[in-house]
């Protein structure tokens, strides 16, 4: 059907379109970002192939080793500033981001290199990869295996052969012995020596409160002193152990080639995973890329938070969100049923109301400053003073910590429980209440078993999207308890076994830090993007699960109300 | 009879167990009521708490100052006489207050308890034969270093220093005088020394004294014998030419190169000594109509004080001007009524100072502020000498040969209004100026804390945001509650609210680790984007309509929105692809290069517009969300029948359904602007945080909420510093506050409205 654009246009059909492409835009967008974060989070996982290339740069060729992580155009004339020969006529080249790792022998883990003067690729199935406890990934041709300082094994040459599988075997079942004696030396480090130390530091604060008390009593002290010396005793035990351990874990060490040609050694021992990218079948690969996502999600972070895992970060929010929903429940409850049930409805009770509603709208940073200066200091300060003056001059309470963290998102999101209560109990017909009055129950006993329990899915939803909006949080807990590492975590086996006074790490917080604090931004940002999709996934369920209960309670007060 | 008896029988609801039963239940009811009305006000109140605790924070940055007599175990001690005999060349205090060092013309130094008075440590200074003290220079109140003139051309340099040491588990101070450039005397002038200036740092250091018309200047500098590890001095003179202006009073600035010479009749000169030529005087100047009473260095020594018997002290110091020449400027004055200034202490951590008048009158006065922030009668009649104490908390005043030790409150002296929201001339700027810069290393430092360019950071960012976030919230809303299917209408809606859920600590690393360098590369082709996407729908919708009905019927009225997800990404795609051509067809180079070699405007990889990108999708959810209600709210039978009456749909949501709806629309835009201004996370990441005050939308900005992240941690629980980042967080709640409680208020009404529809 023709029509002419003027009539067309005096419609207002153009205006609905664009007011249809606004949808269109904003769904896009959504879409997009999330499909980024996904494919950059997941696809860090993926064993990437190792290539291996000449590289001829100003008559010199050199041997790159490496995976090529990242491609960009760079316009001609600002490479022709910087003094590369670039032939006329050419407006841009491409310029590729490899990652050649070895940071102990070359200095750096990535390099840009003009895509025009690459020659020679080839994917050798030789080639492997190692990823180390320090120094970053290794990349090299396994040339030998030394047991003390002696060679036990060895292999020259590129090609995949008997010998060189045999080489391998056996490296990889060194390096798993090597893994063993790890956890073993991990459980004393962590577990026994840190459960020891701990109870040292009881002891020293137990004797420095009866000194503060002034007591004279030896005896009290003598028995310190007598669990002190066994504590030492148990101590020094410890340390034989770990000594012949490190002996034993030290044993081996790998002697590869680099892409310089040079013949490197490094321990067995710093080999987190070592693994032939180019020689791996699609199986293999799907294995591997599960084993790294366990690995993500279960182990600690390595090398100032760039590599390994985020088990602390993730514990440490799952754990401030369970302290947090744990107080934000029933005051929220509380705070609403007061609101709806008892208070009298009137001038006052609207003001509240507005109120309430407008704290949701106060910037998070807000209740990250009061939570600073009133809980932390504040209250924090007069609990060291009552409670814990042996341990002065250091805080107890006095500093930020999971407590305090807890606390604060707890009255950022009282205001979401508040609301969501309040709605769900304004859904609930006044007759059901009625009802349970005219057969003689109390206020009360009607707000036990009747109100609140048909209410409840509307507190879940309130407690669900609270505990989504803290999980998400990330400005005020800067100020009141995150830190980028925590040396252990607050729950563990020494009494009293939740420590509210430890600091503790956080997803949203290790985004931000490795993504913009760290040394290394390049090598974390993979990492960066896995959490993030993380962080997404989990908190886009937590909402989900709200809006379905939600849709949920609609249907099921449709009933009700006939 | 019997029916009754089986009646009571059955149904006895007064047995003593069911009376207990329901006393209990009754007990419960009441304690629950009691309990929830506790629980749900003190809720409540922890929330207003917020709000209390913020102000209290902040309320002691705009307390005035106090003063009051030293309390001594509750007892308030009483004026003593003066320890030592003289006129009182100097007065000064140790840190602790506990311990004040006293020089007196005669020669006399002497330590002594500044609440009591009793003598601690008494030294004479070697005085040679014949000749007598006639001036005194102080370096700086910092460093503890003084030197004495004579009248026969020498003077001798001291340090007072203290050691505190705690046998068992007492603090004790002792007062230690040192000789810095060695015990011996240096001649500085062949004449009498009757003024004298001193300044110098470590081992390099510059006397200037001798009569009013008659200066010589002599530097010091100090080796160490390596072998005998003793400072020995070389010094060397210098003449300098006749000034013209007779020196009452002598300053010198800490780099040794300004001179300043306070003359008769209210004259100031500035002597330039490292002059091409030799010294001379570069200005001369009536700083003030009076006779000038005190002359002194503010801390650091960038500033001059000068006061008159006129009761007014101005500030001045040395601006650049266009031609790179350095001149002398006041700055500032501050009033002490009207009578004399007799005498000056100059606070040793603070850009402040304390003045007190013929009259008695005290007042504490603080420059970078301009702010008087005490002005108390203390004594009657004249006071000789006062001295602040270093941490600025006691004041000792000279008065008829009595000595009184006064305790100050002075927490905040630097903040004012004017400090916070005008511009203000800091030491060393050419003019004035509106600046953050709130630390530094050193203790000479001027703090910074002018709010405005945090405000208005803030709110450039909150612009860039709500232009982007507001035109497709709104728009998108529209569309989504006018126009689509309410099949689709289910799925979209949720999707959106889902993403208001998204935490900005990820959109943050988006924008500063991809969208930021990605902007960088793609400059143009945001820009081309912007601008084909809206024709390209239209194209692309007039194409449609001109489509034959058979292909338009295969797509039901309402889901234009779908249709247009693939043409928004190819129109996207179209442009990035063409960018590059295009901006080497008008620009010539990378429309990047363009902006900072053609325009000359800064480019920023962290700017304005990757903010106004990342923290509008924060805000799109919100206006969304609210928006989307309130035209939904609208009763259908009002579009009805502007639809019957023949409107086309356009016409009838212009005309019908927007009037009606605007207020929640208001509030909506209310409610995201609100959430704009607070966002912390995005700006932190994808901006430089650095304090600028411009509109380019290339370069970045600091905002309130950033700032306070970046410098809570690091700040001093109960200092300046750590109030005004309270003040930053109270003016972000109020301004929160106050904006959503108008969109609240809006939308109520708004809400009324339809009732009565």
């Amino acid at each position: 059907m023709r029509q002419s654009f003027s009539e067309w246009s005096k419609t207002g059909a153009p205006w609905v379109w664009l007011n249809a492409g606004a949808v269109a835009i904003c769904l896009i967008m959504v879409v997009g970002l999330l499909t980024l974060i996904a494919i950059r989070g997941l696809g860090h996982f993926w064993p990437a192939d190792v290539v291996q290339a000449t590289y001829v740069d100003q008559g010199n060729s050199l041997r790159l080793i490496g995976e090529k992580v990242q491609a960009e155009d760079v316009p001609a004339t600002q490479l022709r500033d910087s003094g590369v020969d670039v032939p006329e006529g050419l407006e841009s080249m491409q310029r590729n981001l490899i990652k050649v790792g070895n940071r102990d022998h070359g200095g750096t883990d990535f390099i840009w290199v003009l895509d025009d003067l690459i020659t020679d690729r080839s994917k050798p199935e030789m080639l492997f990869t190692a990823e180390r406890r320090e120094w970053g990934n290794f990349y090299g041709y396994l040339r030998g295996i030394k047991e003390d300082g002696k060679l036990v094994t060895s292999y020259e040459g590129y090609e995949k052969t008997d010998e060189y599988l045999a080489l391998w075997a056996t490296l990889e079942k060194r390096i798993e012995r090597a893994l063993d004696i790890y956890s073993d030396i991990e459980d004393i480090e962590k577990g026994r020596i840190g459960s020891i130390n701990y109870k040292l530091e009881r002891l020293r604060l137990q004797e420095r409160s009866l000194q503060l008390k002034n007591v004279t009593d030896p005896a009290k002290y003598k028995k310190i002193d007598q669990q002190r010396a066994a504590l030492d005793a148990e101590y020094e035990g410890l340390q034989g152990d770990l000594l012949a351990l490190y002996e034993e874990f030290n044993r081996d060490s790998v002697t590869a080639e680099i892409a310089s040609g040079k013949i490197v050694e490094f321990k067995v021992a710093h080999i987190v995973r070592a693994f032939l990218p180019n020689d791996m079948g699609l199986g293999g690969k799907i294995v591997h890329y599960f084993a790294k996502i366990w690995e993500f999600v279960s182990t600690d972070p390595r090398e100032a938070n760039t590599e390994g895992g985020i088990f602390p970060a993730i514990f440490g929010t799952v754990l401030m969100v369970i302290i947090m929903s744990v107080i934000v429940t029933p005051f929220g409850v509380v705070a609403a049923v007061y609101l709806r049930e008892y208070a009298k409805q009137g001038f006052v009770t609207r003001v509240i109301r507005i109120a309430v509603n407008n704290l949701a709208g106060v910037p998070s940073i807000v209740y990250g400053v009061f939570g600073l200066g009133f809980f932390v200091y504040f209250m924090g300060g007069h609990i060291d003073d009552a409670f814990f003056p042996e341990a002065k001059p250091a805080p107890t309470f006095g500093t930020p910590g999971l407590m305090w963290a807890s606390i604060t998102l707890a009255l950022l999101t009282v205001p979401v429980v508040i609301v969501a209560t309040e709605e769900g109990l304004t859904r609930i017909p006044r007759a059901t209440r009625e009802g349970s009055l005219a057969l003689g129950a109390t206020k009360f006993e009607t707000l036990i078993k009747i109100v609140i329990p048909m209410a409840s899915p509307a507190i879940m939803t309130g407690v669900i999207l609270a505990i989504a909006r803290a999980a998400g949080e990330v400005a005020p807990l800067m100020l009141v308890g995150v830190v980028k590492l925590a040396p252990s975590l607050p729950l563990d086996m020494n009494y009293p076994f939740l420590h509210l006074d430890q600091k503790f790490m956080h997803l949203g917080f290790h985004i931000y830090d490795v993504g913009f604090q760290s040394p290394n931004v390049e090598a974390a940002r993979p990492l960066v993007y896995a959490t993030a999709l993380l962080l997404v996934a989990v908190i886009a369920a937590l909402n989900l699960s709200a809006i379905a209960i939600r849709n949920h309670l609609r249907e099921k007060y449709k009933a009700l109300e006939m | 009879m019997s029916t009754e008896n089986t009646a009571t029988t059955e149904l006895d609801f007064n047995t003593p167990a069911a009376k207990r039963h329901r006393n209990l239940r009754a007990l419960k009811d009441k304690m629950a009521s009691g309990g929830i009305a506790f629980g749900g006000i003190s809720v409540i109140v922890a929330i207003l708490l917020i709000f209390f605790y913020l102000l209290y924070e902040v309320a002691p940055l705009f307390e005035s100052a106090s003063i009051e007599p030293w309390q001594e175990n509750e007892q308030q001690i009483a004026p003593y006489s003066i320890p030592g005999e003289g006129k009182t060349l100097y007065l000064t205090m140790e840190e602790q207050a506990e311990i004040a060092l006293r020089v007196t013309d005669l020669g006399q130094l002497v330590f002594f308890n500044s609440r009591t008075g009793e003598v601690i440590k008494q030294e004479t200074a070697n005085i040679p034969e014949g000749a007598e003290i006639s001036s005194f220079a102080l370096a700086s109140e910092y460093s503890g270093i003084f030197a004495l003139g004579y009248s026969n051309g020498q003077a001798q340099i001291f340090k007072h220093k203290y050691r505190s040491t705690y046998p068992d588990g007492v603090r004790v101070i002792t007062p230690q005088l040192a000789y810095p450039l060695g015990e011996s005397l240096i001649q500085v002038s062949d004449s009498a020394l009757e003024v004298l200036a001193l300044n110098g740092e470590e081992d390099s250091w510059t006397l200037i004294g001798g009569q009013a018309s008659n200066l010589a200047a002599t530097e010091i500098s100090l080796t160490e014998n390596i072998i005998t590890e003793e400072i020995e001095a070389d010094t060397s003179r210098i003449s300098l030419p006749n000034m013209n202006i007779p020196a009452q009073k002598l300053l010198l600035m800490p780099d040794r190169r300004w001179m300043m010479i306070a003359g008769e009749g209210g004259k100031l000169g500035i002597v330039d000594m490292l002059a091409d030529g030799g010294p001379k005087v570069t200005q001369l100047i009536e700083a003030t109509k009076n006779n000038i009473t005190s002359f002194e260095l503010l801390v650091g020594g960038n500033s001059l004080l000068i006061s008159d018997d006129a009761g007014t002290t101005s500030q001045w110091f040395l601006v650049r001007n266009e031609k790179g020449e350095w001149l002398m400027r006041q700055i500032r004055s501050f009033e002490n009524g009207t009578a004399a200034t007799t005498s000056i202490s100059i606070e040793h951590r603070r850009k402040g100072f304390v003045t007190i008048s013929e009259a008695g009158q005290l007042n504490f006065f603080s420059t970078t502020a301009s702010r008087n922030s005490l002005t108390a009668a203390i004594a009657q009649g004249n006071v000789e000498t006062i001295a602040l104490s270093p941490r600025s908390n006691a004041l000792l005043v000279e008065q008829n040969g009595q000595l009184a030790l006064w305790a100050v409150h002075n927490e905040h002296p630097e903040i004012s209004w004017s400090a916070l929201w005008e511009e203000v001339w800091y030491e060393g700027y050419q003019e004035p100026e509106f600046t953050w810069q709130s630390s530094a290393s050193t203790n000479d430092f001027e703090p910074k804390y002018s709010l405005m360019p945090l405000a208005f950071g803030t709110l450039k960012a909150a612009f860039y945001a709500m232009l982007l976030g507001t035109p497709l919230a709104i728009c998108g809303a529209i569309y989504t509650a006018y126009f689509m299917v309410p099949s689709m209408r289910r799925k979209v809606k949720p999707f959106i609210e889902l993403m208001e859920a998204l935490p900005t600590v990820i959109l943050g690393f988006l924008a500063g680790l991809w969208l930021a360098p990605f902007m960088e590369v793609n400059l143009a082709g945001i820009f081309v984007t912007l601008l084909v996407l809206p024709l390209s729908i239209i194209a692309f919708a007039y194409a449609w309509a001109c489509a034959p009905k058979s292909l338009r019927y295969l797509i039901p009225d309402g889901w234009d929105a779908a249709l247009l997800i693939p043409v928004v990404m190819l129109a996207t795609v179209f442009s990035f692809w063409i960018a590059p051509g295009l901006e080497q067809l008008l620009f010539g180079t990378e429309m990047r290069y363009w902006v900072t070699q053609e325009l000359g405007i800064p480019y920023d990889q962290r700017n304005a517009l990757v903010v106004g990108i990342a923290m509008g999708f924060a805000v799109i959810p919100t206006i969304f969300s609210i928006t989307e209600d309130a035209i939904f709210a609208v009763p259908k039978h009002l579009s009805y029948g502007s639809l019957a009456l023949g409107a086309t749909p356009w016409q009838t949501l212009v005309r019908v359904v927007m009037p009606t709806a605007s207020p929640g629309i208001f509030s909506a835009v209310m409610i995201g602007m609100g959430r704009a201004v607070g966002e912390t996370m995005i700006v932190l990441m994808a901006t430089g945080n650095t304090p600028i005050m411009d509109v380019n939308i290339f370069e970045g900005m600091r905002t309130l909420a950033a700032n306070i992240a970046v410098e809570m941690p690091e700040s001093e629980v109960g200092s300046t510093h750590f109030r005004i980042l309270f003040l930053a967080a109270f003016v972000l709640f109020l301004f929160t506050f106050f904006v959503n409680t108008l969109a609240e208020l809006v939308r109520q009404r708004l809400r009324k409205k339809y009732g009565s529809l």
